[in-house]
């Protein structure tokens, strides 16, 4: 059950898309434990499944003596979450591996196994795979209020009610509201932290292979640099606390701060042009760790507060829930393995992920900038996964999410999806609004 | 999707050739295949959308053609005038059809709906245009609901797919094509609430800006927009100017302007990019790094007139028939020509080469704010030529390269000299 009319529309909009290792988590946490096992899950799936990876490593970069002192106490808890091949760099071999490396890295910490995802193929790949193993998608399904009824649970949703034996509560930025319909109250207060990024075009993304990371603090991870899956770099995110759990603004100030930021640490970045800006909401609570909370009697688990590794966790949280339910369901016969479209590039290695404009039929290229062909426009807005909102045709192509942001084919895109997505692209009429636009009710 | 052409590539998908490939089917493009087909040239003009004709196509309203066709135009029916015209010539107009890399020599890797493929010419013209900077390039803040765009979005929009995308939005942008967004609206029935300029003074020419005045549309000069407001829809711009910030209600917003060439193809090949135009460096014949590469219209330089990239297109296939023949200078012979000074945008072309009735006769200048001074050619400090330019941004500054020439010819051997735009100190 989706309250919005398209998945991913919440906290998972705004990603850093990295894979991480789990080597900076607190040692013993869940939060460890699932990274860990997430990880290693979807190392094991994504071949099968046609899901990205870029292998860039991450360096943990000191600038001062203070930072540096900190090194080998952050290489030991690394060591400790199992990350046996994270080792301390001078700041000679720092230079040597990031040439662009502004001056004044004082020394780092390498991190072989950290990577670059899509975070949003990876998504649609796991709940696309359950659809075609006999899930369903319930969309603009927002709870109203749940029942406990016998053996079962009774949901009143957006779409119609629901009955249900067993019920995973996953709700994100609403995590705390929604635990409070089925328990008197919520352990745990959502406050959404926002984290704003600038996105570099892709003559950037060259001037670093690896993630870039300052040593993190016990707020937040703090300001990174990193590629994307679709050869772009973004700098950021931003911790700034707010009380709107559905509102995400970027401001001028913040970003020119990101960029000079940047440029502090990658000088090359100044003057590379900015072809995106976008704000993230994380989940943050009052406790560090994941809250999780489970009533076995009644067939409930709640997950919540996973502020800000739920990508690269999500695989190793839902075989934690499957534990913690005992579930010992019997798996289908035959499982259907979907086979994601590839959106990837890597600017170190053209060629390595193969796109659908190199194979005939495409019908031609529409979104110049990121090579979106006709043919993966339409397979996006088919299918039981199909995008719903231009959001989601973004999500799922990349369509108009490059440098002209649209100048060039946001009308062909508007031809293209009539009739499939809502509201229609490039139309003033609202959503379910008549042609006519009076609703005198 | 049905080709206007089908692929030149053998059955197995090989190697294609042609004399010349035109990457960019807008009016250099098609000026420049025109003209080379006509003097019995094989030409081969890769567009990329479905149709030819640039962004005319989705210009709906005068003056377009007077130097072209000697009357006045709409923009989609200028642009099927010039397809016309490049049919009739010869040209083999492929669509969609997309160059997705520039390599040494003069070969493409394409793609059509034929799949990924190599073509290989003896010359090849670039002429992909220019995009307007989008919002995020202006760092403009806020969240993300739909009624942002480019005046090109907004423009294909309306004529294009026949939609109405806001009713009451901001227009940003004080250059023609802020004008041109304006006639867009008033075609499509929208009521701006006003424009938007973060200058002083509006950068179009004055006949255009009397426009908003006409249809009762306020202009606010010295004011940036900040931020978009608006969940689903845009519901308010906010505005700043002189420390003040204000919320306009608007349910759109059109980012118009701030050209930038479409130069994603340069950026990453081999031939070598002019970060002050953002396009290629060329030499007077529109030749750039690599021999076997031109270029014409608005890659060359944010921006000018359909009609200038038009008579662009012209000369450079001029001097390309030129190339073919064995007959244009060596590269070798052209002077460098650097900018000096904090006040100069640009200058194009950045080569000075010996003279020829082919190519680019003017060098085009631009600068970034009002200035009064003395623009002069230099050799290490010495003034080989010089005149006086009051100019404001935006506008066109040409200087006739023969007279640069002749001054350069006069001033000694140097291979380096610098265009100089001085302001008296005040």
């Amino acid at each position: 059950m989706e309250a919005a009319r398209e998945v991913l529309d919440g906290a998972s909009k705004g990603n850093s898309g990295i894979l991480h290792t789990g080597f900076d988590a607190p040692v013993g946490s869940l939060e460890a434990r699932c990274v860990v096992e997430g990880r290693e899950e979807y190392l094991a799936i994504r071949e099968s499944l046609g899901l990205p990876l870029l292998r860039t490593g991450a360096l943990v970069l000191a600038w001062d003596d203070e930072q540096a002192g900190r090194l080998p106490e952050l290489l030991a808890q690394a060591h400790a979450n199992g990350v046996l091949d994270a080792s301390l760099l001078s700041a000679t071999d720092a230079r040597a591996l990031e040439p662009g490396l502004a001056p004044g890295v004082c020394g780092a910490i390498r991190v072989p196994g950290e990577a670059v995802i899509d975070p949003w193929s990876a998504a649609h790949a796991y709940l696309l795979q359950a659809l075609l193993n006999g899930a369903s998608l319930w969309r603009e399904a927002p709870l109203r209020a749940a029942h406990h009824q016998g053996d079962g649970w009774l949901l009143d949703t957006g779409a119609g009610p629901l009955r249900a034996r067993m019920v995973v509560l996953c709700a994100g930025l609403h995590g705390d509201t929604v635990e409070r319909m089925f328990w008197p109250e919520a352990g745990f207060g959502i406050r959404p932290r926002k984290g704003q990024f600038v996105v570099y075009d892709a003559p950037a993304a060259r001037l670093a292979r690896h993630i870039l990371l300052p040593v993190p603090t016990a707020v937040t991870k703090g300001i990174v640099i990193c590629r994307t899956a679709w050869g772009k770099l973004i700098v950021g995110p931003t911790a700034e606390e707010q009380d709107s759990r559905t509102e995400a603004a970027t401001d001028p100030d913040t970003l020119r701060a990101l960029m000079r930021r940047g440029e502090r640490i990658l000088p090359g970045l100044a003057g590379q042009r900015v072809i995106a800006s976008y704000a993230g909401l994380r989940p943050a609570t009052e406790h560090k760790d994941y809250c999780l909370r489970l009533d076995a009697g009644r067939g409930l688990l709640s997950i919540a507060g996973i502020r800000s590794t739920g990508l690269s966790a999500a695989l190793g949280i839902a075989r934690h829930a499957a534990r913690l339910l005992g579930g010992e369901a019997t798996p289908p016969a035959t499982i259907v393995t979907p086979r994601m479209p590839c959106l990837a590039e890597d600017p170190d290695a053209p060629g390595e992920f193969s796109r659908d404009w190199v194979r005939p039929g495409h019908g031609g290229i529409v979104c110049h900038c990121e090579f979106v062909t006709r043919r993966e426009l339409a397979a996006a807005m088919e299918g039981p996964l199909a995008a719903a909102t231009l959001a989601g045709l973004k999500r799922r192509t990349r369509v108009t999410m490059g440098r002209c942001q649209g100048f060039n084919c946001l009308a062909e895109v508007a031809a293209l999806s009539a009739g499939r997505l809502d509201p229609p692209v490039g139309s003033a009429l609202r959503h379910g609004a008549a042609a006519s636009g009076h609703d005198h009710g | 999707m049905i080709m206007a052409e089908s692929m030149p590539f053998g059955s197995e998908g090989g190697m294609g050739d042609c004399e010349v490939a035109v990457v960019g089917g807008g009016p250099a493009g098609l000026a420049a295949a025109t003209e080379l087909a006509r003097q019995g040239v094989d030409v081969l003009l890769l567009e990329r959308n479905a149709e030819a004709g640039g962004i005319p196509r989705h210009c709906g309203h005068p003056p377009f053609g007077m130097r072209e066709f000697g009357r006045v135009l709409r923009g989609p029916e200028y642009a099927r005038r010039l397809v016309a015209r490049a049919r009739e010539a010869g040209v083999r107009v492929m669509t969609p059809a997309s160059a997705v890399a520039l390599l040494p020599g003069g070969e493409l890797a394409v793609t059509s709906d034929a799949g990924a493929g190599r073509l290989r010419a003896r010359a090849v013209l670039l002429a992909t245009g220019v995009r307007e900077t989008t919002r995020a390039g202006r760092l403009i803040g806020g969240t993300k609901p739909a009624g942002v765009m480019n005046t090109g979005a907004l423009q294909g929009l309306v004529y294009l797919a026949g939609q109405v995308p806001f009713r009451r939005p901001v227009i940003l942008g004080s250059e023609l094509v802020s004008y041109s967004a304006l006639l867009t609206c008033r075609h499509a029935g929208i009521r701006p609430v006003a424009m938007v300029e973060p200058g002083a003074r509006p950068l179009a020419w004055r006949w255009s800006t009397l426009l908003p005045r006409v249809l009762g549309i306020p202009c606010h000069f010295d004011t940036r927009v900040e931020a978009v407001v608006g969940t689903n829809r845009v519901e308010a711009v906010v505005l700043h100017r002189a420390g003040r910030t204000w919320h306009q209600a608007a349910d759109g917003l059109v980012v118009s302007g701030g050209f930038t060439p479409e130069a994603s193809l340069l950026e990453s090949s081999h031939l070598v990019v002019d970060p002050a135009t953002g396009g290629p460096v060329v030499d007077a014949f529109g030749r750039c790094s690599d021999p076997a590469y031109f270029a014409a219209g608005n890659l060359l330089r944010p921006v000018e007139t359909a009609g200038w990239s038009w008579s662009e297109g012209r000369a450079v296939a001029r001097a390309m028939l030129q190339a073919l023949r064995g007959g244009l200078p060596d590269p070798a012979a052209a002077i460098d020509l650097l900018a000096q000074g904090e006040a100069l945008r640009y200058l194009m072309p950045q080569r000075l080469s010996p003279a020829s009735e082919a190519g680019l006769q003017a060098l085009q200048l631009r600068v970034r704010r009002p200035v009064s001074g003395t623009l002069s050619l230099q050799d290490a400090g010495r003034v080989l030529w010089q005149q006086r330019l009051a100019a404001l941004p935006e506008r066109r500054i040409v200087v006739p390269l023969a007279l640069l020439r002749r001054a350069a010819d006069a001033g000694g051997s140097s291979r380096v000299l610098r265009v100089c735009l001085d302001e008296p100190s005040t």
